[in-house]
This record gives structure tokens, sequence and C-alpha cells, in this order.
């Protein structure tokens, strides 16, 4: 399969590649780790007369925390940040949504940006900033902004970003003491997309109770889903067998899957509800281990 | 558009038009027919080359994107007339029946021996996930690829 022709460019800066995207406008699209945008152009799904190639931007990659925020770099691959040592040690939720994106060798150009900014409620990364409540930041011609997680996907392959701007960092907020997360994803085989997955992200309270609550569906609906009802229903309480099978009610009826090859509407959806029972489970668990 | 890149250690420069997938690029360009063209759609690996020392699916990434870069294909594997140890490996332990996707699972394998040279079982199998065989249902894959640890790490 052969992609329709294109005018490929290589800007070296920022300032190079969001005036390009402001002048080209809906015909362009940004190259990061290439692995949906090529399919899509192989397969002609998408057909951009410009493609924007930012791999050769420098200081768009890394993973750093500091001063209560871990910051992940745009380019970061997703290989990358699967071997972080502050990732694997300080943010299960994401380290194990690392391991489980696509394949290995998808994940060595694969991008924490790109899994984002291309807006597909498929995606993995999506659930897992919604339930860590990140913010990305958007640099556009005229500088940057930072637009909360929970208002960027804004329909089925469409985010909040203008044409002009690039997603080019995300932030995370460092978990305070006695928090934990998990990432669980039932996929027929390596490489497909989820037919369900769900990030929950918690932190308790010195008493015991949840403080903080944060559950994020994947591939249950056109966009990716923040299980707001679920998250309130827990907060506040107890993590018992009881609260936590009320949230998981709570997070099913907020799924709006499509029945497909992977399994029906009322499969999808009490997966939802299983795999958001497991999801808490786990998360409570790490975070009563963590100090 | 003019690239310029390293193959197996050989500089090579080419024009080609920005849609030039990497894998046409290598095999017919530069005849490297070693690596080969599966399902075309990032999910088979047959296609795996190394990029700067990782594994890609050069199926999935524009010839464009490899200006600059040293790539590996199958055919760097054998030094001197002398295959590699992960090359013996599979013929020893049948790792291999039609061969398709052996390019790439040796790509993968040798990649990943160089970063992990004592693996789990479990290791491998994690680490090959992303390339697909049809014939040998993966135990012979693994099998070859602890043979090749084994002799890389002088035990075997």
């Amino acid at each position: 399969m052969i992609p329709a022709t294109f005018e490929y460019h290589a800007p070296t800066s920022l300032g190079d590649a969001t005036a390009l995207l402001a002048r080209l406008g809906e015909d362009a699209k940004v190259l990061s780790g290439g692995q949906s945008l090529i399919p899509m152009m192989k397969l002609r799904l998408a057909g951009p007369a410009h493609v924007i190639d930012i791999n050769g931007i420098p200081g768009l990659a890394g993973v750093r925390e500091a001063d209560g925020v871990l910051s992940i770099g745009a380019l970061t691959r997703e290989a990358d940040l699967e071997e972080s040592d502050v990732v694997r040690t300080r943010y299960p939720l994401l380290h194990e949504t690392a391991k489980v994106i696509a394949d290995p060798l998808v994940r060595n150009l694969a991008t924490v940006g790109g899994n984002l900014a291309h807006g597909d409620p498929a995606n993995d990364h999506p659930a897992t900033m919604l339930a860590l409540g990140a913010e990305v930041v958007a640099q556009g011609p005229r500088g940057q902004r930072r637009i909360p997680i929970a208002s960027f996907f804004t329909g089925p392959f469409a985010t909040a970003l203008d044409p002009g701007e690039i997603l080019v960092e995300i932030r995370i907020p460092a978990p305070p003491a006695r928090s934990g997360g998990a990432y669980v994803k039932l996929e027929r085989k390596v490489g497909d997309f989820a037919t369900v997955a769900v990030a929950a992200q918690v932190t308790l309270s010195a008493a015991g109770t949840c403080e903080r609550v944060g559950i994020g569906l994947t591939n249950v609906g056109l966009t990716p889903i923040k299980a707001t009802a679920a998250e309130g229903a827990l907060r506040g309480k107890r993590p018992d067998d009881a609260a936590i099978a009320e949230a998981a009610r709570l997070a099913a009826e907020a799924a709006e899957p499509a029945a497909d090859l992977r399994g029906s509407v009322e499969y999808k959806r009490d997966l939802v509800r299983v795999l958001t029972g497991r999801a808490l489970r786990r998360a409570v668990q790490r975070a009563g281990e963590a100090r | 558009m003019r690239v310029q890149l390293s193959v197996n250690g050989e500089k090579h420069e080419a024009d080609v038009e920005p849609r030039l997938l990497l894998v046409h690029l290598l095999r017919e360009n530069l005849r490297l027919t070693g690596t080969h063209i599966g399902c075309d759609t990032s999910h088979c690996g047959a296609c795996t080359v190394l990029m700067d020392g990782r594994p890609v699916k050069s199926c999935t990434v524009f010839a464009v994107q490899a200006n600059g870069r040293q790539l590996m294909t199958v055919e760097g594997l054998e030094q001197d007339d002398k295959l590699h140890p992960l090359q013996e490996s599979f013929m020893s332990q049948h790792g291999l029946q039609c061969g398709y996707c052996t390019p790439g699972m040796l790509m993968t394998g040798y990649a990943f021996l160089q970063k992990n040279p004592k693996p789990t079982e479990d290791d491998i199998r994690a680490a090959i996930s992303g390339n697909l065989c049809r014939c040998t249902g993966y135990v012979n894959i693994v099998k070859a690829v602890q043979h090749a640890a084994a002799t890389l790490a002088g035990g075997a």
C-alpha cells in the first residue's frame, strides 16, 4: 500500500514548525512517531497534502520529575517511557500503560504526544492521563498554553489543539503519599486496540478513605471517557468491596461502546464494570503499599 | 528528495519521493531483499530493521525519515562469510519453517540480546510479541534465542 503524494517538511525549530502549521492549516499533519498516521495514509484514510516531521526539533523528548510535576516531552518514545526509572517506580499506571501499547517494535517509534494528539478513543494514554489529571502544553505561533486533559478530547480524532498548534509536553501532578494506580486492558492479541481498558489512580487519606480518585476508560465511546460519577461515588469512602462495586457499576453506565468484531455493546459495558473493579483494587493495594 | 543513509555500515544516497516507504527503499532501490514485506499494516514484523540500533517496522517509516540514520538489515548479521550466532541458533534449533518471518525475528532478537544478554523465557516472548510467525508456534524461536544467548555468553 502506497500513500498518496505529499510534500515533506522537516523543520528544525518549534518556531518554524508552528509557522508552517499555521500557514498550511488543515492541509498539514504533524508526523511524530508515525505509527498511527502512516498506516492511515497507506490505507488512504488520511491524505494530508503536507507532512511536517517534528523529529528533527531538539528538546521535545525526555522524562523528568521536578517541582511536583512529571514532565513528559511530546516526542518521548513509548519504549523510553516504559524504561524510565521514575515512571516505573513512581507512576505504575503510566508504566503499565506504556507496556501494553501496540507492540515493542511500534513502541520504539510511537510517541506519548502522538498517542494523545491523534485523538483516537482507542489509544491507551488518553484514559491514563484522564485518571492522572494531566495537562498538555500546546505551542502555537504566538506562544504556549496549557490545556487540562479533561477538555482536550473534543470528538473522534479531534482535540482542542488549534490548527497552528503542536502538543509539546504532558504535565502530570506528582502523586502524593499513599497513591497508586493501575491500567487493566483486555486485548485480543498484542498489537490490537483494546476491547476495553480502564485506568485508575487513587490516593488514600491517613484514615484509609479515598482522597483522590481518577478513572479513565479506553475505546468505549467516541472520545476517551472520564468516569466522573464513579470517581465521585468513591471519593471520601473507604474502598471496600461494596464501594468499589458501586464505582464499577457507575463506570459501566458512563461507557458508550459500539458493537464491533471485539464484542457486543452489552459485553463491552459489562467488561468496563469488571475491569474497573480490577483496576481500582490494584490501585488501592498499591496506594496502601506506597509511602 | 535526496536522502543519505548508512545501511550495514555502507553509505548510500538515493533520490526518493517523500511517500516512499523505508522497506521499499531497501528492497527496490538498494536491492536488499532480505527484509520482507508481510502484512504491510505494521502488525507482522517481517519488515523489521534496526534504525540507530532500535528495531522498527520499515513498512511504517518513510524513507525520508531515515535520512542521516544508521540502518541494519538481516544482510548485516553475517560477518566475513560467517553467520551470526543468532542465525546459527535459528538453524540448529529449528527456529524457522517457511522462513518468511525469520529476517524480522532475527533483527528483533539481535537488538534484544544486545540489551538483555541473559533473558528469561518471558522476556524473550515479550520482546518478539510484535513479530508474528504462523509456522512454529514460537517454541523453537524462543529456544533459538535462548541458545544464541548462551552461545554469546560463551556457555555453549
